[in-house]
């Protein structure tokens, strides 16, 4: 006798297999967004450790209430001028002698910063304060500090420091990761990141 | 002659459905690749803020999550509308956020303690009181590295 070819297994509803594994998938599963401002919290400090003395000039005051509005050294101000003040603020160079900043492009206004290591930038909020708005100050503060850390990483290595950020995290980049540590650390150096958090205030 | 005509079909033969399975498993592979299961439910509004000036969070097993918000709607009838944290799968008052941190730890292997990194997931509509106990709670626990973690967009867009 001979034989029967082997009958085909009708592969119709393959289809329908597949599809519900992968909705299964799509529902369970989530692009994930891990993306964010970083930042390092301060060390608790032991009490009755005396600050060390900052000049008024050197501190940016930036205040946020309840109903969401901006005190941003003693003036009202709105979101969107922020990085400029600032950047303003960082980049004055008003120091002379010891303090001064050769790499400074501000107005030297005597009045505000010395020197973009001695600047500091204090953020004050509110209890009732809304979780968006402080994320969006802290996002405009980090974009001055990027702003004048990319002009300083483009006059001296010509490129811009965001871009030697993402070279030195990227695994695939093959390039001198020793020395672009170097540099980076050179920059940051110049433009330290001083941003201070107070408590926010009961209401 | 006659046997070759009676081939002939006057209909259009049916697409043929065969790689149908090869797209849609294609398609599959791909979400499985590009996606990480869900690994806790959300058992609160997660609506992230936006900002412009991100760095990406990478290495997901050095990263512990910490979600706060209002409760979903269907435990605002038990919880209130108060803004709530979560660890883990279950709502945790403030002072759990020490032990977590200690448990997170504990887990990990003790050469990337060190490295630990703390994602606030915070919707934007919460309020910086409790935010700032959180900050706290992990001064305290000396867990420093944090992340607020946002969705990339105009941050103007939060107010």
């Amino acid at each position: 006798m001979a034989r029967r070819p082997a009958e085909e297994v009708n592969a119709g509803s393959m289809a329908d297999i597949a599809f519900l594994l992968l909705i299964f998938f799509l529902v369970t599963t989530t692009i994930e967004t891990d993306q964010g401002i970083n930042r390092k919290l301060p060390q608790i400090q032991p009490d009755q450790v005396d600050p060390p003395p900052i000049k008024k000039k050197n501190i940016f005051i930036v205040l946020i209430n309840q109903n969401e509005q901006l005190l941003v050294e003693d003036e009202i101000m709105q979101i969107g001028d922020l990085r400029e003040a600032a950047v303003a603020f960082l980049d004055n160079g008003g120091g002379t002698g010891e303090e001064a900043c050769n790499y400074c492009q501000g107005a030297a206004d005597p009045e505000s910063s010395d020197n973009p290591i001695k600047a500091v930038i204090s953020v004050q909020s509110d209890r009732q304060t809304k979780y968006g708005t402080y994320i969006a100050v802290q996002n405009e503060l980090v974009a001055a500090y990027n702003q004048l850390r990319d002009r300083a990483a483009n006059r001296l290595y010509g490129v811009s420091f965001t871009q030697m950020e993402d070279n030195y995290n990227d695994p695939s980049w093959n390039g001198d990761k020793v020395k672009l540590e170097e540099k980076i650390k050179r920059i940051q150096d110049m433009f330290p990141m001083k941003l201070s958090e107070a408590e926010p205030k009961m209401n | 002659m006659a046997r070759f005509n009676k081939k002939k079909s006057s209909e259009t033969p049916a697409v043929s459905t065969a790689s149908l399975p090869d797209i849609v498993f294609i398609l599959l592979f791909f979400f499985m690749v590009a996606t990480t299961m869900r690994q806790t439910n959300l058992m609160v509004e997660n609506t992230l803020p936006y900002a412009d000036q991100v760095e990406k969070l990478d290495k997901k097993d050095l990263v512990s999550y910490i979600y706060v918000g209002e409760p979903s709607k269907r435990y605002q009838a038990t919880y209130g509308t108060e803004a709530r944290m979560q660890l883990n799968d279950k709502y945790a008052s403030i002072s759990e956020v020490q032990d977590f941190i200690y448990s997170e730890r504990a887990a990990m292997r003790p050469e990337l303690v060190p490295f630990l990194t703390v994602s606030l997931k915070v919707d934007k509509d919460a309020n910086m009181g409790i935010v700032s106990d959180i900050k706290q709670e992990l001064r305290k626990a000396e867990a420093l590295k944090i992340n607020y973690t946002t969705r990339e967009g105009d941050a103007t867009q939060n107010l």
